[in-house]
């Protein structure tokens, strides 16, 4: 049986040391995801376990297993995102206390949801405009007409999986204080599947260009900073194009990881890199989105500088 | 309303109503290309029963989300389909009861296809949404004030030779978004009905 521990804080920065605890080492057979130290868990966290155990699962052929959070904090929030439900289905689960969802009010924008066809989007879209929009204005800042951008991102982003994927995925949403790091609020956006990838979604049209190096990497910089699709179409393309348009308008970030590589509009107050590659390889992509909470006209030029992009 | 042209058929399409109609009523947003897809077939269906001539108007009032990619399919395909003329129908399109958070995605999918199209954007305030060239935007506006006009008085109003004038009509007639009649041209915002 292979190990594979989840860290304490699992989360987009923490994500890789999963992918590459699972890829690294002989095949030992079944894998086990050992949850019993997380002590704080985002949507990127939630979803991406959900990816890597159906990775496991597909690459063993046996159902992964999951210990669960000893943390009886964390295990509530896993009920309050409904994360059992789909868990179920991709884990045995053990251990740890299963909490019952609590529906009482919370910051939750959006519980994790498969999203598997264009009717998904809709009810994703529904439900984050049924309260989304009230956290948005009231807790984040964004004026009204700000926050309806916040849906047009989801069902945009939502609809990449089904457009380009040829796949599933799930998508999660969540509000947190991030005092420490930011000094204030964010939303946290995840978005994931385990389809074709960009490099598989954009082959047929990079087979028309022999001679060009085609890797992981260059299939993200075609469709994340040149907005191709495989569509021989205008119109195609421009849902991540807007998207990347409106997170630098609000001085967030967004990041795509497709195979072995990751590409991101990374603003200031974030560490990360425009571009990585060499990852460990893991099926499908996986989009992060962070939006800060707006600040006020007078400090805005330094509390949310302008992103630094990839620009090649 | 001032002025209307006797031959054109006014009609009115309430997004949202007929959205629900042509996706079964499940849908309070306009979002996903299918959605885009299946309204734009509703509208063209309904254009294709009034007959040779019209003029639509896409009523916004209702839609709380429009994404790009339901504008794609139902805006900007829309346009691109009656903006060629095949010499059978003469289609003119306004949008009406735009917020701002339709006009971002309606301005880009217009542009992305180099498309133009009229919108109300406040209460009797139409705008020019879309790709169009510095000049054709300034004679659109001159004709917009005078709801009805030939080259040689916007030619005054701009300050431009009437020929480069004429050009411009024509190019924006060509574009449906003016009204060519023998009087002259016709802002379209002064053939829809309030």
């Amino acid at each position: 049986m292979k190990l594979v521990p989840l860290p304490a804080s699992l989360e987009e920065r923490t994500f890789e040391a999963v992918v590459r605890a699972m890829s690294e080492g002989p095949d030992a057979g079944r894998v086990l995801f050992d949850g019993s130290r997380v002590r704080w868990v985002d949507p990127y966290g939630m979803v991406g376990l959900l990816v890597a155990g159906t990775v496991a699962a597909e690459r063993t052929g046996e159902r992964p297993l999951l210990r669960l959070p000893e943390s009886p904090d964390v295990s509530s929030y896993l009920s309050r995102m409904r994360f059992f439900e789909p868990a179920e289905a991709v884990f045995e689960l053990h251990g740890g206390v299963r909490r019952p969802r609590s529906d009482g009010p919370s910051e939750v924008l959006l519980e994790i949801t498969p999203v598997q066809s264009h009717a998904d989007v809709h009810s994703v879209v529904d439900r984050v405009n049924e309260r989304g929009l009230a956290i948005l204005t009231r807790q984040l800042g964004y004026p009204m007409r700000e926050a309806f951008q916040f849906s047009i991102i989801l069902s945009e982003v939502c609809q990449n999986i089904i457009e380009h994927a040829q796949s599933g995925g799930w998508v999660a949403s969540q509000t947190y204080n991030w005092t420490k790091r930011l000094g204030r609020k964010v939303v946290v956006i995840a978005v994931m599947d385990l389809g074709v990838g960009f490099r598989g979604s954009l082959a047929s049209t990079h087979a028309a260009r022999a001679g060009e190096p085609w890797s992981d990497a260059a299939a993200l910089e075609a469709a994340f900073l040149h907005g191709q699709t495989r569509f021989h179409d205008p119109g195609r393309g421009q849902g991540l194009q807007q998207i990347r348009k409106q997170v630098g308008r609000w001085a967030g970030r967004i990041s795509i990881r497709s195979g072995t590589a990751r590409i991101a509009d990374v603003p200031d107050w974030d560490e990360g890199a425009p571009l990585e590659e060499g990852l460990p390889p893991l099926p499908g992509s996986q989009i992060g989105i962070i939006l800060p909470a707006r600040v006020s006209a007078g400090t805005e030029a330094t509390a949310a500088p302008a992103a630094r992009k990839v620009e090649r | 309303m001032k002025q209307r042209s006797e031959d054109v058929t006014p009609f009115s399409f309430d997004l949202s109503t007929l959205v629900g109609r042509s996706v079964a009523s499940l849908y309070s947003h306009l979002v996903t290309r299918p959605t885009g897809r299946a309204l734009r077939l509703g509208i063209e269906s309904q254009i294709g029963e009034l007959g040779a001539r019209c003029l639509s108007v896409l009523d916004f009032t209702q839609v709380v989300v429009l994404d790009y990619s339901c504008a794609d399919e139902a805006v900007a395909k829309l346009i691109q389909r009656y903006q060629g003329s095949d010499g059978v129908t003469d289609v003119y399109f306004v949008a009406r009861g735009l917020g701002e958070h339709h006009r971002d995605p309606i301005e880009e999918v217009l542009r992305r296809h180099r498309l133009a199209m009229v919108g109300e954007v406040a209460a009797r305030r139409f705008a020019l949404l879309g790709e169009v060239s510095t000049l054709e935007r300034a004679v659109w506006d001159a004709l917009e004030r005078a709801r009805l006009g030939g080259a040689a008085e916007l030619a005054a109003v701009v300050d431009l030779p009437s020929t480069v004038v004429a050009d411009a009509l024509h190019a924006l007639a060509k574009r449906r978004v003016v009204l060519r009649r023998e009087a002259g041209y016709h802002a379209l915002s002064a053939l829809v009905a309030h």
